[in-house]
């Protein structure tokens, strides 16, 4: 059991009416693993992570999590397999309560754990507390980025995808978001796949990365080996850098 | 100052059946975007529903006590067409979720028709009278108000005590106004988007069922195509209020009845639907989004 990967994609091709997305993906995530994908705009990386949760659903391949083939189901279903997503654009409920939007991310348990971890979320990200009874839709671009990681982990996931968490927002909140999911993976062993366009960052926390170019899988290695690669070097990381 | 007060209360009962037909307006485009033109001949169906369980009970268990009677009819119309617009709404929406705009919109308007034929055809197209259910009146001064009246306010205002409860305090109505907000995310939180569709289509359909209800006790007659008018006028009360807001549809059904009853008792009554209508004509040009409607724009 433990040697098999959490997750497991293997030859993943996603539609949109005629237009591949993926084309072939092949990735894997183990327990415990901080794992990074990273690829230029329109590369299909935030297209892999909702087709892992079945919106859109792949054509061919296989995704495989905890032992069970869950390509063909639906998307709440995948959730309660304890999938969460903090989703591309965040998908915070304008219209709920910073407090609400974190019982939803409770919902799959009926918010039986709701106290003891809305608690957890609040020390991780203070700002939460403060702003427990304002509607979503006002909250700032990193406040919501935080609410977004917040309820997902409300749902105590086997797997957190997080779809640029860094997007759009100040570097030392970035450094926050970052370090909260560093201090989750060692003190909870939270599985974490990340996707992100600050491939510096993303790769010196993960302990594996993908790259991935017009949907494929170009590479793939530690965190160290692509930061090191003179190809993502001048693809990903010097061009940003500058 | 006493014809006054008199209109106001008849204004409200009218008002408490176009507000309970309107919620089911609203909560549906509310979760799917869509209006459901059916839901005035669900309203209908209900009041069938409930004169057939009185035609039963007063041939099969002669003396049974009103309140009683009421309250049997009351929850078989409300399962009655709880299951009719579920079905619909399995049978001819759910396979168009995903079609363009306009295709379950004409699908409703056909709904409607063929809703309407179906009664009409399985119950004929004469008015169906019943024998005056509660006939109590009390005198205050020259005010009068019967039992009636004071039966359907009071049905009104607990039940949408209790709706406002399930849709702002329950995991259901979380769910609900989850998926309203963001189908997709919701269902990335693991909620059954289908079946949270289901239940506001039943929910709706509920409450038509208890406004027809108590249409047939206050008017005595269910016909064919009660559904028609009392539908439009709901409808106007929806988007008067703001459509997608529970509490707007509330507020613009209370406010037509007022305006219908205020109308008729001093200007002529042939009028009132124009008073109406100019109304809502009149709000929309100043408020395009309706009283309690929230505005277009949002901070995302």
């Amino acid at each position: 059991m433990s040697g098999e990967p959490l997750l497991k994609v293997e030859g993943v091709q996603t539609f949109y009416g005629n237009i591949r997305a993926l084309d072939g993906v092949d990735v894997h995530v183990n327990r415990g693993e901080i794992v990074s994908l990273i690829g230029a705009n329109g590369a299909g990386k935030s297209t892999l992570m909702m087709t892992i949760c079945g919106s859109p659903q792949a054509r061919h391949g296989s995704i495989i999590f905890d032992g069970e083939d869950i390509t063909q189901q639906p998307t709440h279903l995948i959730a309660r397999r304890r999938i969460a997503q903090s989703p591309e654009g965040r998908r915070i409920f304008p219209r709920m309560t910073v407090y609400e939007n974190l019982q939803m991310g409770a919902g799959l348990d009926n918010l039986k754990y709701f106290d003891e971890d809305v608690e957890k979320i609040f020390t991780l990200f203070p700002r939460l507390k403060e702003r427990q009874s304002q509607r979503g839709g006002t909250l700032s671009g990193g406040e919501q980025q935080m609410l977004s990681i917040g309820r997902a982990l409300m749902s105590r996931p086997k797997l957190l995808l997080l779809d640029e968490p860094s997007l759009g927002l100040a570097p030392l909140i970035v450094k926050g978001i970052f370090e909260a999911i560093k201090k989750l993976n060692e003190e909870e062993g939270l599985t974490v796949f990340l996707v992100e366009q600050n491939a510096f960052a993303a790769l010196r926390l993960s302990h594996r990365a993908y790259v991935m170019v017009n949907g494929k899988v170009t590479m793939a290695g530690t965190g160290r080996e692509l930061l090191t690669n003179p190809e993502v070097r001048a693809a990903y990381l010097e061009g940003g850098r500058h | 100052m006493e014809y006054f007060v008199q209109q106001l209360i008849n204004g409200l009962t009218l008002g408490s059946i176009y507000g309970l037909i309107a919620i089911g307006y609203t909560m549906v485009y509310g979760i799917i975007g869509m209006i459901n033109f059916a839901h005035g001949d669900i309203f209908m169906l209900g009041a069938f529903a409930a004169l057939i369980v009185f035609l039963i009970l007063t041939s099969f268990f002669a003396g049974i006590p009103v309140a009683l009677a009421l309250l049997v009819m009351l929850i078989i119309a409300m399962l009655m067409t709880s299951l009719w617009n579920w079905t619909i709404e399995r049978v001819a929406y759910r396979p168009l979720r995903g079609s363009f705009r306009l295709a379950p919109l004409i699908t409703a308007i056909g709904m409607s028709i063929v809703l309407s034929n179906f009664i009409q055809v399985t119950q004929g197209p004469r008015n169906k009278p019943i024998p005056s259910l509660v006939t109590d009146v009390y005198h205050f001064g020259n005010i009068t108000i019967s039992l009636k009246q004071i039966i359907i306010i009071a049905v009104t205002a607990v039940l949408l005590t209790i709706f406002w409860y399930v849709v702002n305090k329950t995991p259901l109505g979380r769910a609900q106004r989850a998926t309203e907000q963001d189908r997709k995310m919701a269902a990335l939180l693991g909620v059954d988007v289908d079946r949270t569709i289901s239940i506001t289509f039943i929910m709706g359909a509920a409450l038509a069922a208890v406004a027809g209800t108590m249409y047939l006790m206050y008017y005595g007659v269910a016909t064919f195509n009660d559904g028609f008018i009392p539908g439009v006028k709901a409808f106007t009360a929806a988007v008067l209020g703001g459509i997608g807001s529970l509490p707007g549809a509330v507020l613009g059904g209370l406010l037509i009845g007022l305006i219908e009853s205020l109308w008729s008792a001093y200007f002529t009554i042939a009028y009132k639907d124009v008073a109406t209508f100019a109304l809502l004509a009149f709000v929309l040009i100043f408020k395009p989004t309706g009283i309690l409607g929230r505005p277009e724009v949002e901070k995302v």
